[in-house]
Formats: structure tokens, C-alpha cells, sequence
């Protein structure tokens, strides 16, 4: 690993003019992407500026129409949040099935969110369920969140503090693990809303999550499983890596989204 | 250089650290706390799990600077006066060791997973929630079971 100079922040404040003072400085958070990749020697901040111990920017709150995690909450802390069990179970069966233990009592929602891993599972429940992220700077939609694989619309030096995530009437999860990484090789989201039925995808797009408009169509037809047999994903612009081929996972897109259908309010976690 | 302090297994130090220091560099090359292993050193196979302020964490995933301040136990902290601790004697009598290397990180995310359930662990449960620690000579079954059965010996134990 390159040398770095490594800082506490103790408020987003302090982390911002960190972060402006600094040449070339990342934000760290559970650090279980960034640390591994600084191993690799594929990324060399010149300063890391910790965000994890800001007490402002941790805590879950559970309104009637959302839930509102702050962005240095941890995966573990989410899936075992009552609160979020009642309102949206399959969110906190999400975050409980990411990595493994060691990984959910590290890693966090707005370190997820924001470095944008074209197979997290966590980009696939914000686009699914429909929302905002709240950064110290401005609000940001869902729609307009993720711009393409490790790229969102985050602003050098912007850190996000809470994410806003509606709550549906109810949401389904499937994925599909590749079985090393344990990273999903694709996931689906499917929620059903107040609005139609939205589904968005994981692991599959060359751009990153994106919602599959096809199947949401046929699932504002008739929300039922049999009602996704004819169509066909193209596989045109999906990942073809060592896991799988883009075919395979178009047709895996289509079997995903039938089981999140299937199993709504919980999660399929298929290995 | 930076100076830190860390408690681990009770004992206070004081360290001198570059500030990419690894925790798990920082146990094994600075403490000489040989018993945490580096596997994989890509964060997939556990076998450096330690426990840092009570949750098991990869150390060769955690900066040292990180853990300023913070309470580690490491696999060297868990018998007293050496008597084997109960999870590492269910390890020995379930023949839950073949080379041995992955044992360490096995130990200690077991021991945060026994001491964070009320019950007994079931199986099921500790499939799942073990899925951290990779073990190359696919010993599974008999970990699970010694895993089970030490947490039912510590249950009963808390409990007389």
C-alpha cells in the first residue's frame, strides 16, 4: 500500500475542509472496498479522512412514508433495526445477507451507495425502493444518483449524510452469488409502490444498476410471476465476465425477478 | 510515523505506526502476535478475524490507526493460564482442526457469534453466519460442530 496520511474527522464540517485542503484525498468509511483496492496499489489517495466515527452522519428513522438511514450506519445495524423489519423486511434481510459478518460490521450504506459496485446490493434496494440521497451539499434523486459502474452523481469532496428510501407496499429481493466473492452476480429488487411497480438490477449492467423496464411493464399488467414467462432480456448491454456470459445473465435478470415476485417481503438468496 | 495505543488481550502498548499500517501487520510484526494468520489478504477468507471492541473484524482489512484507542483480542487471548477456553477445547475434541491455519480466524468469529445469541447456535445458523471463514481442507462439518457444541458448554456454563 502507498503512504497516506490518515484523519478522524469528528464532524462533516472538519471532513469537508479536510478534504479541501488535501491533493488528492478519499473518504473512508468501512474501508472494505478502498483498502483492499490501496492494497492492489489501484488507488492512492495522498489522505484518507475517516468519516466513520461522526456521530451526525449514524442512526436509522422510520416515518410513515420512509426510512431514512444515515449514511455511516452499518449493514448490520440496518438488518437488525426493528424498525426497518417492520416497515420494509426485505431492506433489512438485504442488508443482512451483504458479504459476510465480518464485512456487515464494517461496511456502510453511504460508503455502498457511493462508490457505486456494479454487483452491490445495496444500489438495487435505493434504485428499487425510489428515494433521495441528503449530501452536505444538495439532495440527489434515486433516478439521478447513479451515473455508470463506480460513477455517481456525487461531487468531489461531497459526502453524503442520510439516504432516503420510500417505502413500498411491499418488496421483494433475489440474487444470484457468484460463489467466491459471494458478490451477487446478478440481483434483482422488485417493489411494488404507490406508483406501479419499479424493478431495478444489479450485476448485470455495463452501466451499473439500472431499472428493466420491460418487466416492470408486464408487472403493472398483472404482478404475478407467470406474467414474466414471455419476455426477453437483451443481453446487449449486459457484463460478460469469468462468472458469467451476458446471455446467462439476461436469463438469470428474468429468473431473479420471478423469484423476488414470489417471495415478497423476504429475500432469495441463491448460491 | 504515528503513535496509537491498543489494548490487546488486557495488555496496554503503546505503538509507533506508519499510518498504512495494517491491524494484522501491526499484531504479528509489532506485538510478534503470531497467531492471527494472513490468508487471502483480500478480505475473503477470515482467517485474520480478531475481535476489536467486542465484533469480529478482518485485520487485514482495518488500518491500526483505525483501532486507536480500541480493545483486540486476538487468538492468543483466549486461554487462561493455559487451560484451553472452551470453544478451543470443543475445536479439539470435535477434531475441528486438520492443517490449522484458517483455526485462528474460525476461532474468533465463533466466539463474537456465540456471545452475541442468547440461545444455543444451530447449525443452520452458524453455516450462515460463518460464511466468513473459509477453511481450504473443506473441514465444515466438524467445525459446525464443535461450534454447536461449545456453545451449548458455554450456555450451560453462564448459566450453573
Amino acid at each position: 500500500m502507498y503512504p497516506t496520511k490518515y484523519h478522524k474527522a469528528n464532524s462533516l464540517q472538519e471532513a469537508f475542509e479536510l478534504y479541501k485542503s488535501s491533493q488528492d484525498a478519499s473518504f473512508l468509511s468501512g474501508g472494505h472496498t478502498l483498502l483492499p483496492v490501496m492494497k492492489q496499489g489501484l488507488a492512492a489517495p495522498s489522505d484518507l479522512i475517516d468519516l466513520s466515527f461522526i456521530d451526525e452522519l449514524r442512526g436509522i428513522e422510520v416515518t410513515p412514508q420512509t426510512v431514512v438511514i444515515s449514511s455511516m450506519t452499518r449493514h448490520m445495524e440496518v438488518a437488525s433495526n426493528n424498525d426497518v423489519i417492520r416497515a420494509v423486511p426485505c431492506l433489512a434481510a438485504l442488508a443482512g445477507s451483504i458479504g459476510d459478518r465480518q464485512v456487515r460490521f464494517k461496511g456502510t450504506i453511504g460508503g455502498s451507495l457511493a462508490n457505486n459496485d456494479p454487483a452491490a446490493d445495496y444500489t438495487a434496494g435505493f434504485l428499487g425502493l425510489g428515494g433521495h440521497v441528503e449530501t452536505n451539499l444538495r439532495s440527489i434523486a434515486a433516478e439521478e444518483f447513479f451515473v455508470s459502474m463506480f460513477q455517481t452523481a456525487l461531487k468531489p469532496g461531497e459526502i453524503i449524510k442520510r439516504v432516503h428510501l420510500s417505502i413500498p407496499k411491499s418488496a421483494g429481493y433475489a440474487k444470484f452469488r457468484a460463489a467466491a466473492a459471494r458478490y451477487s452476480m446478478v440481483g434483482v429488487f422488485v417493489a411494488r409502490t404507490e406508483l406501479g411497480t419499479r424493478v431495478a438490477v444489479t450485476g448485470a449492467g455495463q452501466s451499473g444498476v439500472y431499472r428493466e423496464k420491460s418487466l416492470e411493464a408486464a408487472l403493472n399488467q398483472n404482478f404475478d410471476a407467470t406474467s414474466l414467462e414471455g419476455i426477453q432480456i437483451s443481453s446487449q448491454d449486459l457484463i460478460e465476465d469469468m462468472h458469467a456470459s451476458s446471455l446467462y445473465r439476461a436469463n438469470l435478470i428474468k429468473v431473479l425477478a420471478k423469484h423476488a415476485v414470489l417471495n415478497m417481503g423476504g429475500i432469495v438468496n441463491l448460491k | 510515523m504515528t503513535s496509537i495505543s491498543l489494548n490487546v488481550n488486557g495488555k496496554s502498548h503503546d505503538l509507533e505506526i506508519e499510518d498504512n499500517t495494517l491491524l494484522v501487520t501491526a499484531l504479528r510484526e509489532h506485538l510478534g502476535l503470531t497467531g492471527t494468520h494472513v490468508g487471502c489478504d483480500t478480505s475473503q477468507c477470515g482467517c485474520c478475524v480478531v475481535r476489536l471492541n467486542g465484533e469480529s473484524v478482518k485485520s487485514c482489512t482495518t488500518l491500526a490507526i483505525q483501532a486507536n484507542g480500541g480493545k483486540v483480542l486476538t487468538v492468543e487471548g483466549l486461554s487462561v493460564n493455559g487451560e484451553l477456553h472452551p470453544l478451543q477445547k470443543a475445536f479439539k475434541d470435535n477434531h475441528a482442526l486438520q492443517c490449522g491455519f484458517c483455526t485462528p480466524g474460525m476461532l474468533m468469529s465463533a466466539l463474537d457469534l456465540i456471545e452475541s445469541h442468547e440461545q444455543v447456535l444451530t447449525p443452520e445458523v452458524v453455516r450462515h453466519q460463518m460464511e466468513g471463514n473459509l477453511c481450504r481442507c473443506t473441514g465444515y462439518h466438524n467445525i459446525v460442530k464443535a461450534i454447536v457444541q461449545a456453545s451449548k458448554d458455554m450456555k450451560s456454563s453462564s448459566l450453573s
